[in-house]
């Protein structure tokens, strides 16, 4: 089945099995590693890309169910404006320690400060729970959602 | 290294395309913390335009060497950070030295080497430039990557002084002055990671990510059961499915450490391949592990408990005399489960076998070990096998293991010429681990008229062989309280498992730090005090030792006491019971990978659940931070992952010889909701400058169940905590 994808602003024509997942046709079929395998079952956040500006988990999301979609995958979210801003921050807090989840918990983010510009800690919580860090770099994370939102940081 | 061996052979100077410099130099070094003199290289290249290139030399997995290491290097070799470019090295200990990362044992063992690797190439070009300038070497100074001369003004760049320096003879290490610590500028800064634009730009850097052309995926599938042996399966079915390139089955040497049976599904698509596990039917005889399960472990253990233990670990006075004069004693039964690591990363590793050597790619902590497992399978000499390291998606000590490494090796052995990327799906990854091995202790205490501690007795039942226990499930002899009171018994008896054990993020520590320090808050209470009274009066009567002939950290009370105070200084310690109805605060402190952590941890329980909502962290590992932001991560990051194990319902079981768990709804590790405060701080005493990697977890489980029974007044026993235990 040929596939018409729009990634990172480039359209693209996949040929491939309609039941493969999106994770694996980034990965293997147009070599864009940067979106990480973690579990297969939508239980670690690990492969989070944006369809259609919407955080979804890839490794659950079928090619056959995003034709004429637009993606956006790790590689790319640091040219839109609040991508920019999240990817900012979480250099400048030093954010990863092995870094494997960082892609995922970015294109959440994103996601989150692009539908709630100021989000307030529950609202974190609940957009970040589904992503996993194996290193618990969770600290980080939240206060780098607050630089990133402008948002200042309470003292512990 | 042999004595006749010429430093001049280490260091190289060539031409580089373009005319500049390249100056490799590789200093042969004694090694600070090992008897026989080895060869420590440290690659520092100068480039023409005066950038500094400085290996880094073992795996990065998060725990921040791959930057902490270069800092020392450039420390010593004064030039500014700015300058400095870090590139990974493959793995070659003849080369590199020690390229273990594990068991926070890094810092203490390249802190004088890798400055002193930095001195010496700051000295040759120190050197280089007295002779350009015919002045003594003495009156120079350098900063910057520059040698200056304070009398004439003059200065030349390191670029400029590499040709000649690379002609001189390296110095003896034993000849250098290292920088007084007043004169750092590197060491002491908070450098973020190296690699970390790179991973939010989401640039290839993993193990899953290494690529080779005309590569070839494989997943392998095992039997559930460890150690079942391979008989037969439908082969050609799987061969005949579309895309499927080979199935192969491989033969194991039945170990863990190196393989069991297995069959590879090879494909162009690691997807494609692991959708065919499901056609795949294997046969295995699984008739000599069928019987481990985790039921007929905890009876077994009972059974134990009530016969006399197979070894003694330490044994002080008479236990049993002191008991019997006891005016008071406590016993308490503790346990634990087995637990998975969980690397976000699952279990790769990519290989290419091509005219009798191998080439390896792979996210290992410990790729010698590797290298010696890889050698012995496919039966080749060590020198025909290269690893390169990738960066790791988590280690926490599953990756001092190297299975995976021998499987790819296996595998890519039958396919000659092809580069094979072994890729475990989570499944595999949960349950094919070496797990935290579980254990049962069965504790007694004795107390005399005043309160005082004077009999102490752990029998503590967990997996081993042979009288002896298996991987991850030591119980130390210096185990505090053994050595501060008079009567005192440690022992161990061991159930036999198929279940693979090992190294999980402050192995040993993570589980008996739990059961020690719970039960002491159960001894100090029982005594009428609180635990960190009762600990401080116990090191006071104590004496610093002196350092152990076998160089191993040596406990000191002094160091101990430091701790403690500073911890229940920052956490309030003494207005406790001052907190609202419902929030109370628990205490725990252990010793573990040379570091001393005392934690004080403020708990609520809300709709009969803990909340953990502050954790105030004391540690004392030396005489110096060398990187403040890291260190600070990495204490964070293992209070949380002690959390996950005492909160987030962390337990492997096993039926029938095979792990029940598949993923992280069955196997969770806790997230961003469950996150508490966490303040760090450290006490700096005069010691050497030890890992932070691991040694800021086990405090922090029983100080959370001490912190529970503060508010509920509920023992929490074992591990992991359910709502049960609180109701």
């Amino acid at each position: 089945m040929a596939v018409t994808l729009t990634i990172n602003g480039t359209k693209r024509q996949v040929e491939g099995d309609p039941a493969k997942p999106l994770l694996w046709v980034l990965r293997e079929d147009l070599d864009m590693v940067g979106t990480k395998f973690g579990c297969g079952a939508g239980l670690c956040g690990a492969c989070t890309v944006h369809v259609d500006g919407n955080a979804v988990r890839s490794c659950q999301t079928l090619l056959g169910d995003v034709n004429g979609g637009a993606i956006t995958t790790i590689e790319a979210v640091g040219q839109g404006d609040v991508g920019k801003r999240i990817s900012d921050a979480w250099v400048k807090l030093d954010v990863p320690q092995c870094g494997y989840c960082q892609a995922g918990q970015i294109m959440s983010a994103t996601a989150l400060l692009t539908e709630t510009p100021k989000p307030s800690d529950e609202e974190i919580d609940a957009a970040m729970m589904g992503n996993l860090c194996r290193c618990s770099t969770y600290v980080r994370i939240r206060a780098a959602i607050k630089e990133a939102a402008g948002i200042a940081e309470a003292q512990a | 290294m042999s004595a006749t061996l010429s430093r001049r052979a280490f260091i190289s100077a060539s031409l580089l395309a373009g005319g500049g410099l390249l100056f490799d130099l590789s200093v042969p070094l004694a090694r600070a913390d090992e008897g026989a003199p080895a060869l420590l290289t440290a690659f520092i290249r100068i480039l023409p335009d005066n950038r500094i290139i400085i290996g880094a030399k073992n795996a990065e997995m998060g725990q921040g060497q791959k930057t902490m290491l270069p800092m020392l290097i450039a420390e010593e070799l004064d030039v500014d950070w700015a300058q400095v470019t870090i590139e990974q090295t493959h793995a070659d200990q003849k080369i590199f030295g020690g390229q273990s990362a594990g068991g926070s044992r890094t810092t203490p063992r390249e802190w004088i080497p890798m400055r002193q690797a930095g001195a010496a190439a700051r000295a040759m070009l120190v050197a280089a430039a007295a002779q350009i300038w015919g002045v003594a070497p003495e009156t120079l100074k350098t900063t910057g990557g520059k040698v200056t001369d304070p009398a004439s003004g003059k200065a030349m760049a390191y670029s400029d002084l590499a040709a000649a320096a690379a002609k001189l003879p390296a110095p003896d290490p034993a000849s250098l002055k290292l920088k007084d610590a007043a004169d750092f500028h590197i060491i002491g800064q908070s450098i973020g990671g190296i690699d970390t634009p790179a991973i939010v730009a989401g640039k290839p850097l993993f193990g899953i990510d290494a690529k080779q052309p005309g590569m070839l995926y494989a997943v392998l599938e095992t039997c559930p059961a460890f150690g079942g042996i391979y008989i037969s399966a439908n082969l050609d079915e799987v061969r005949a499915m579309p895309g499927i390139a080979h199935v192969l089955p491989i033969k194991g040497d039945g170990t863990p450490e190196s393989s069991y049976d297995g069959v590879a599904i090879l494909s162009k698509s690691w997807w494609t391949a692991n959708q065919a596990r499901d056609a795949l039917k294997v046969e295995w005889d699984i008739s000599a592990v069928s019987g481990f399960s985790t039921e007929s472990y905890a009876a077994q253990a009972a059974q134990k408990h009530k016969g006399k233990a197979d070894a003694d670990v330490m044994r002080a006075g008479d236990v049993d005399a002191a008991l019997a004069g006891a005016a008071k004693t406590v016993t308490a039964d503790y346990s634990y489960p087995f637990i998975a690591h969980g690397t976000l990363e699952p279990q790769n590793c990519t290989a290419l076998f091509k005219d009798g050597a191998i080439e390896i790619w792979a996210p290992t902590q410990n790729p010698e070990n590797g290298r010696g497992l890889v050698a012995k399978a496919l039966n080749l000499p060590p020198e025909k096998i290269r690893i390169n390291f990738t960066r790791v998606g988590g280690g926490f000590g599953r990756r001092l293991m190297n299975d995976y490494m021998v499987q790819s090796a296996l595998i890519a052995a039958q396919v000659p010429g092809i580069p094979v990327k072994l890729l475990y799906n989570r499944q595999n990854d949960i349950q094919h681990d070496f797990y935290r091995p579980g254990g049962w202790h069965a504790f007694r205490a004795g107390l005399d008229k005043s309160g005082k501690l004077i009999a102490f007795h752990d029998h503590c039942v967990t997996f081993g062989a042979d009288g002896k226990p298996s991987r991850g499930a030591g119980l130390p002899p210096q185990e505090f309280p053994a050595g501060f009171v008079d009567n005192a018994l440690l022992q161990q008896s061991f159930l036999a498992t198929n279940m693979p054990t090992g190294w999980l993020r402050a192995p040993n520590s993570n589980a008996q730090g739990f059961v020690h320090q719970a039960f002491l808050d159960e001894v100090a209470q029982a005594a009428g005090k609180d635990l960190p009274t009762l600990m401080l009066e116990l090191l006071r009567g104590g004496t610093d030792p002196a350092p152990g002939a076998d160089g191993r950290p040596v406990f000191l009370p002094s160091r101990a006491i430091g701790v403690i105070e500073k911890a229940i200084a920052m956490g309030n310690w003494a207005d406790r019971k001052s907190l609202p109805k419902g929030s109370g605060k628990g205490f725990g402190f252990y010793f573990s990978h040379a570091g001393y952590f005392a934690e004080v941890l403020e708990v609520e329980i809300v709709d009969g659940a803990p909340k953990v909502k502050t954790v105030w962290v004391a540690g004392d590992v030396g005489s110096h931070i060398i990187n403040p932001i890291n260190a600070l991560h990495q204490c964070q990051g293992a209070v949380i992952e002690g959390l996950g194990q005492a909160l987030a319902g962390q337990a492997i079981t096993q039926v029938a010889g095979a792990v029940e768990q598949a993923n992280y709804d069955t196997h969770p590790f806790l997230r961003i909701n469950d996150t508490p405060h966490i303040i760090v701080e450290f006490v700096k005493t005069d010691y050497l400058p030890t890992g932070l990697g691991e040694p800021a977890l086990p405090p922090v489980i029983p100080a959370l169940a001490n912190a529970i029974h503060a508010v509920t007044g509920k023992r929490i026993r074992s591990l992991p905590i359910t709502p049960e235990m609180l109701a």
